[in-house]
């Protein structure tokens, strides 16, 4: 006997349901309420007063003006490095490239812990904001790698005939690059950017392994302190809350990237 | 400069001598001798891949050429020590995709190129700049982007922008070969009220009509060299080489 189409698609998709509803019962049902509540969502961390204060007044705004630093140095660097990439002197070119290549290919964290002691303890270096700085720098050193790529794209993208007309019209190569071509670059890089932008916020937690004083702290090094302080100590319920935290953070950012992407789809 | 009505041909608007340029192996140019005197119409018609277009742009140094001579009003331009920026500031340029700037307005795409190039203050480049949009027919339009303008219109404002640097003159490179039908008149119109006002001008294009009625002379390209030049209205009516015959032949 032949069901309907619609028939037939109706009963699949029921049975889709009845098995997302029969997990989620059964996993409501299994799982050990008290001791979740009691590890991850103790009530002193997030009932007032508790341990919000520190983690949003030192650990957001910490995190946040790193990010900010790392960021605008490493969007300095990386400009610096597309327009060397794109440059017509062959050895320009070549340093760029092993630049970029060099740090791709490496952990941020190894970078980080070779600027905060190896070279802090080598050179008697004393970078602004001491080895969190030193720290900094290395977020500024990978992160430009990865924007120079993405810049580099954003300024080929733009049409040649761009460069065409503005150089027509008796622009330099100089001015034709800051007032034609970098300005429609940018545009086209705003999403990708945004995404470099969210990944630093998250790589700033790896500033963590380098120690820091308590006004310096960034969000998970707060965290991690609360693990063992604090009204929550001994559960993990500072984790859940910095987690909470950073996608505060991170998804208005992702969705405004996703938001920019479908918009210069349309305009094309 | 002479009172001679046709200045003499070292002060040519464009004088261009056995200009050879190559794309790889494949050789574009094969030899061209080819002026512009001022005040003259001349229009490049051709097959396409005739060279008609790589010519344009080598009087400009868009192209550098591999050999020959390119004077623009006496100066060299394929001379390293001539400054291109100042010889291009003084030529105009119309391309067949418009190439306005499309994170600028129209009146921006018409004074950036004022205010950074010839140094004029701003309120200067917009007074020129409105002026030159009212010529186009296109004044009230100086607050949109480029993006929401027709082709026909982002042409006539890629022309007033060219013309908004006062240019000795005008290069237009297939400027409506992009354009829908119905949107050439208008373009070919502003043209031709350019040239009436005595605009030295350089046309690469497809409009036999254009050509016959405005131009001063005509040049008929194919394979790299130059076939047949002469009054537009005599060539196009009695061509007298059989290449010019068959490409006339298949366009009219």
């Amino acid at each position: 006997m032949a069901m309907k189409r619609t028939t037939k698609r109706r009963v699949v998709q029921g049975v889709l349901y009845a098995v997302l509803l029969g997990g989620a019962v059964a996993l409501a049902l299994a799982a050990d309420w008290p001791t979740i509540k009691a590890n991850f969502f103790k009530s002193e961390g997030f009932v007032p007063p508790g341990s919000w204060g520190d983690l949003i007044t030192i650990g957001v705004k910490n995190t946040l003006i790193y990010t900010a630093i790392a960021f605008a140095g490493g969007l300095a660097l990386a400009l610096v490095l597309a327009l060397m990439k794109l440059s017509p002197v062959a050895a320009y070119r070549w340093l760029a490239t092993a630049y970029i290549e060099f740090f791709r290919g490496l952990p941020a964290l190894l970078v980080m812990l070779f600027m905060a002691f190896g070279v802090t303890i080598a050179f008697q270096w004393t970078p602004p904001g001491g080895t969190t700085g030193a720290g900094i720098v290395a977020l500024i050193m990978v992160g430009s790698a990865y924007m120079a790529e993405t810049l580099r794209a954003g300024i080929q993208a733009v049409p040649k005939g761009q460069t065409e007309a503005a150089r027509s019209l008796g622009m330099s190569a100089g001015r034709t690059t800051l007032t034609v071509i970098l300005p429609q670059a940018f545009r086209i890089v705003i999403p990708p950017l945004t995404n470099e932008f969210v990944l630093l916020i998250k790589d700033t937690s790896l500033l963590f392994v380098i120690g820091f004083a308590a006004e310096q702290r960034e969000l998970t090094t707060i965290a991690r302190d609360f693990l063992a302080s604090g009204p929550t100590a001994g559960t993990s319920t500072s984790l859940v809350q910095a987690a909470i935290l950073y996608l505060v953070i991170t998804l208005p950012l992702t969705q405004l990237v996703s938001f920019l992407e479908k918009r210069q789809r349309r305009s094309r | 400069m002479t009172a001679t009505a046709r200045p003499d041909r070292s002060t040519a608007a464009i004088d261009v001598r056995d200009l050879h340029k190559s794309f790889g192996p494949i050789e574009v140019l094969k030899g061209i001798d080819f002026h512009v005197d001022h005040g003259e119409v001349v229009c490049v018609i051709g097959p396409s891949g005739s060279g008609k277009s790589t010519l344009l742009r080598c009087v400009n140094q868009l192209e550098q050429a591999d050999s020959g001579q390119i004077l623009v009003e006496g100066v060299d331009v394929c001379d390293p020590e001539t400054d291109l920026d100042a010889v291009r500031s003084r030529i105009g340029i119309v391309f067949q995709s418009f190439n306005l700037f499309p994170h600028m307005n129209v009146l921006r795409n018409l004074t950036v190129a004022q205010e950074k190039v010839k140094k004029r203050s701003k309120k200067e480049a917009i007074e020129i700049a409105r002026a030159n949009l009212e010529k186009v027919g296109l004044s009230g339009r100086e607050n949109v982007y480029p993006a929401h303008l027709s082709g026909g219109q982002q042409q006539r404002v890629a022309i007033a922008r060219a013309l908004s640097m006062d240019p000795d003159m005008m290069l237009f490179d297939e400027p409506t070969s992009a354009l829908d039908p119905e949107l050439v008149g208008d373009v070919l119109e502003v043209m031709k009220t350019l040239a009436s006002e005595g605009m030295t001008m350089m046309v690469v294009t497809h409009e036999m009509g254009f050509a016959r009625e405005v131009g001063d002379k005509l040049v008929f390209m194919d394979g790299g060299v130059i076939v047949e030049e002469g009054d537009p209205r005599v060539v196009l009516a009695d061509p007298q080489h059989e290449r010019t015959q068959a490409f006339l032949s298949k366009v009219l």
